[in-house]
């Protein structure tokens, strides 16, 4: 019987590293259904309570954003509402900008190895500290 | 398979079973997403208050109203096949697939109607 074969298994289906194409890739999709189904549900809830009248208006800020100081459900509603609002600002910006890069290489440009990780990492970290800067703005800059 | 054209030989394969409508749709309400999402919330930003009193009387623009309405249009229709593309690679079981599948396309058009609905309601003087 012959040798076992000296050439590598990798890549395999258990067998990888992790890289910023993959990473990008993996956030694309997490973001984008993540946005669908908080982001549109939040949006439809949002839009109802405007149309509803400044009673259901005033219901969606305080469980989103400012409940009475002793209501501790509504303070526990509002730590999920901020972590959503501030998790959707970046998924969206992150979203963006996989979604321009998936439009730079739907022309075919932009797949070589070292532009294509460059422009990876970019993005990630470009996403992570415009959603840090915007939310600073909102909460300090603006207040 | 045996006889068919090359074309013919590979039609109706993949997980979808179909391939670049699909895929186009796609990118069209993208760019309309890019457009009309940088739009709303810039505009959201820069409104001077977030009351219901400084919303309505945005929203009821016709100038907002309309780009709103697109925006929840294009939305959905970009969220119908980003959930419908999750269902297809993740959900093994045809049974299942077919309930999921159904479900986002409920989902999908449920949510547009009913944003569309809100936001025609504030248009043409909803509850204060």
């Amino acid at each position: 019987m012959a040798q076992p074969s000296q050439r590598p298994l990798s890549p395999h289906i258990t067998i990888w590293k992790w890289g910023p194409h993959m990473l990008v890739s993996i956030l694309h999709r997490a973001t984008g259904d993540g946005m669908a189904i908080l982001g549109g549900l939040l949006l439809l809830w949002w839009l109802y309570a405007v149309s509803a009248g400044s009673e259901a208006y005033g219901i969606f800020q305080y469980y989103v954003w400012h409940a009475a100081t002793g209501d501790v459900w509504g303070l526990v509603a509002n730590i999920i509402g901020k972590i959503v609002l501030i998790g959707l600002s970046w998924a969206f910006i992150q979203h963006m900008f996989s979604g321009l890069r998936h439009f730079v290489m739907d022309i075919g440009a932009g797949y070589e190895l070292n532009a294509n990780k460059r422009w990876s990492v970019a993005i990630t970290a470009v996403s992570v500290v415009l959603t840090a800067a915007l939310w600073a703005w909102l909460l300090v800059g603006r207040a | 398979m045996s006889n068919g054209t090359e074309l013919g030989k590979v039609r109706g394969l993949g997980a979808a079973k179909e391939g670049t409508h699909h895929w186009i749709t796609q990118r069209m309400t993208a760019v309309s997403n890019l457009l009309l999402a940088v739009w709303l919330f810039a505009s959201l930003l820069l409104l001077p208050s977030l009351d219901h009193w400084a919303v309505t009387g945005w929203l009821a623009q016709p100038s907002v109203a309309i780009p709103m309405i697109l925006f929840l249009i294009s939305v959905f229709s970009h969220l119908r096949l980003g959930l419908q593309v999750l269902v297809e690679d993740y959900v093994h079981d045809e049974g299942l697939k077919f309930v999921s599948l159904m479900f986002v396309n409920f989902y999908a058009i449920v949510g547009t109607v009913f944003g569309i609905y809100c936001v025609v309601r504030i248009s043409f003087g909803g509850a204060l």
